[in-house]
């Protein structure tokens, strides 16, 4: 505010300029409010109001106005947590399990792949650097989607690239049967009981190579930006202490990139969460749902069930599971601020 | 070391290619491991885009039965039929493109437009409720898409112009690429706000302010200065919200029933899994990289901006 005081000596003007200023501001708010208000918050709060009805496909034409609507209090809440639902195979703490574990799964693998790669390539006197984080990019660069599908026909059954590489490598060993697994719909577990009460199947673990070879890069890029911000006197007092290499990537290489990394690894489990994209083009939430992820049976109550009413009190639970996860995140990165303060 | 820096070639051999002044040499075994290591890391993700790129150029429309990782034929047929006829629908690969690219544009578009001035208020004015009304956009922004989807498939089902005389429906926003454009605006437009007040929050204010000293309007600060500095700010975030709408496909297969409406990324799911046994694979592959070819050179010539923008907003969270 002080400059605005110092150009404007008469008072009667500065008073002006600041309730103008409050009215600048609503002024240039309003059209996004307007059009948020419209196709945001106003469709929110419908949702919540279909998500107390029975709202399905005979009720579409008319809405609210229908005749056969009819609220049916919390049901529809009540059928999604206990299993009442006229849908096969969805257990909704089993998805919500499967949901977590897939997130922390990955996040697990992509951060410490990712720094140890930027560690790698920021190695002095590496040859080819510059190619090497040309080529390591590619994953970034490629969308999702794209991605996504390409990775479903690597894991076909029959003709996947993916079995084809496997049946060279067993041929290696005298073995002369073609490995034929069917990643994408084979019921059995590889490594049964890994985590209590949710299996996981061939899927999963083909849902993870697929995206691990799409998060590491991300985790890479980052960190790198993170290691060549490292003052290197710290090395270089560390060398004439006489500590080691590894000495030296625990105590000065982890803690520099922890205020980077912490936030960097929250974003990922956040998205990786909700991924809709990859799980939906590679499994479809399949086979029996193994594979399911909030986002995707949201997706398939409205489209393929048309069970609307169900679908909004989904939504209302996915939102309320999105917020908590979002405030204990924030706590976490919250919490490494002040660990940088201290 | 720094006379050969001039030469590509030598500079590809140069021993520190990344500006690095000193540190310890690095002994020839060493590094003789990390070159290893870094082809293994590097085959493992050639991997999938070489194969492909590979079937991409196959002339054989039929399964592979072997893994081949390197083309050994340079065929275009896979391009031309894909450019030709995408899908087994009656829908030239222009029209999908058409409506990829009026979508995607438009929405980004439209978005940035409103967001703006929205952001400019967010990052630099004082007024009652700040605080709340940050919050409300951040509230929209954490919902999932699929949340905003479905109340938004039941209300825009209700706008439909029926002729008078037949009672059959002429027009559904629904089931409309303008449907499906406002409903993603939904997504792109709090995400536009967010995005541009993070970079505004970064440019200094004295001009501004030395131009309110000087006793410019609020809109003249707004038009001529903010404006012109947020150039760069805007024009990521207009690319950002592009490559989003680009593969968007949660709302567009979810409104959209009409093949003509369709957009590439639909037709790309349209080609794989359950749908794909008709479609050879080569064709597949022609299609997957179209489509990724507009994102990818975006992100390479854009890479740090959107690195830098992604990276802050995860840390302003």
């Amino acid at each position: 505010m002080a400059p605005i005081t110092l150009g404007t000596p008469k008072p009667a003007k500065r008073k002006r300029t600041k309730a103008e200023q409050q009215n600048i501001a609503y002024l240039y708010l309003l059209p996004a409010f307007i059009v948020m208000g419209v196709i945001a918050f106003y469709p929110l709060l419908y949702q919540a109001a279909v998500s107390f009805t029975d709202f399905a496909i005979k009720d579409l034409r008319s809405g609210f106005a229908s005749e056969n609507l009819k609220w049916v209090g919390l049901k529809n809440y009540q059928d999604i947590l206990t299993g009442g639902l006229p849908v096969q195979d969805f257990e909704f703490f089993r998805t919500l399990g499967f949901d977590f574990w897939w997130a922390l799964s990955n996040v697990a693998l992509h951060v410490p792949a990712g720094v140890l790669v930027a560690v790698l390539l920021n190695t002095q006197g590496l040859w080819f650097k510059k190619i090497y984080r040309g080529l390591y990019i590619l994953p970034v660069v490629f969308p999702s989607i794209v991605v996504a599908t390409v990775w479903r026909n690597i894991f076909d059954g029959q003709y996947g690239a993916m079995n084809q590489a496997l049946t060279s490598i067993s041929q290696l060993f005298g073995s002369v049967d073609p490995v034929r697994l069917r990643w994408l719909e084979e019921y059995a577990q590889p490594i049964p009981g890994m985590l209590p009460g949710v299996p996981l199947v061939w899927a999963y673990y083909a849902m993870m190579i697929a995206n691990f070879w799409l998060g590491w890069p991300f985790m890479c890029v980052v960190a790198t930006g993170a290691l060549q911000s490292i003052p290197k006197e710290l090395y270089e007092a560390a060398e004439i202490d006489g500590a080691s290499g590894p000495q030296q990537f625990w105590n000065i290489t982890v803690p520099m990139l922890r205020p980077t990394m912490v936030p960097a690894a929250v974003l990922g489990f956040n998205t990786t969460f909700n991924l809709f994209g990859l799980v939906f083009w590679m499994t479809g939430g399949g086979p029996a749902r193994a594979t399911e992820i909030l986002v995707t049976f949201a997706y398939d109550l409205t489209k393929n069930q048309g069970l609307y009413g169900a679908a909004a009190a989904f939504a209302v639970i996915v939102f309320i599971v999105a917020m908590i996860l979002f405030l204990i995140t924030n706590r976490i990165t919250r919490a490494t601020e002040s660990y940088d303060a201290a | 070391m720094t006379n050969t820096s001039a030469n590509p070639i030598s500079r590809l051999f140069n021993m520190n290619t990344s500006g690095e002044k000193g540190g310890r040499y690095l002994p020839l075994w060493r590094q003789l491991i990390l070159q290893v290591v870094c082809i293994l890391i590097a085959i493992t993700v050639l991997f999938p885009i070489m194969y492909i790129i590979t079937l991409s150029l196959s002339s054989s429309g039929s399964r592979p039965s072997t893994l081949q990782l390197i083309p050994t034929e340079f065929s275009l047929v896979a391009y031309q039929q894909v450019l030709d006829r995408p899908t087994g629908n009656p829908v030239t690969f222009v029209e999908l493109l058409k409506n990829s690219l009026m979508l995607s544009l438009g929405v980004a578009g439209v978005a940035l437009m409103i967001a703006v001035s929205a952001a400019y208020a967010f990052s630099r004015l004082k007024f009652a409720g700040r605080q709340f009304l940050m919050m409300a956009v951040f509230f929209v922004i954490l919902m999932p898409g699929i949340g905003l989807a479905l109340p938004l498939f039941l209300l825009f089902n209700g706008v439909r112009v029926t002729d008078p005389t037949s009672g059959s429906v002429i027009f559904n926003l629904r089931n409309s690429l303008v449907g499906v454009g406002i409903a993603m605006i939904s997504g792109a437009l709090p995400f536009a706000i967010w995005n541009l007040k993070g970079y505004l929050d970064t440019i200094p204010k004295e001009l501004e302010e030395a131009a309110i000293i000087d006793g410019a309007s609020a809109n003249r600060v707004f038009y001529q200065i903010v404006l012109p500095l947020a150039a760069p700010a805007l024009a990521v975030t207009f690319f950002l919200s592009f490559m989003g709408n680009w593969q968007e496909f949660v709302l567009s297969w979810l409104f959209l029933t009409n093949p003509a409406d369709f957009t590439l990324a639909m037709s790309l799911y349209n080609m794989t899994g359950k749908y794909a046994t008709e479609i050879p694979w080569n064709r597949f592959s022609a299609m997957a990289l179209i489509i990724a070819s507009p994102v990818a050179v975006i992100y390479i010539a854009l890479q740090k901006q959107i690195v830098g923008g992604l990276t802050l907003g995860g840390v302003k969270g």
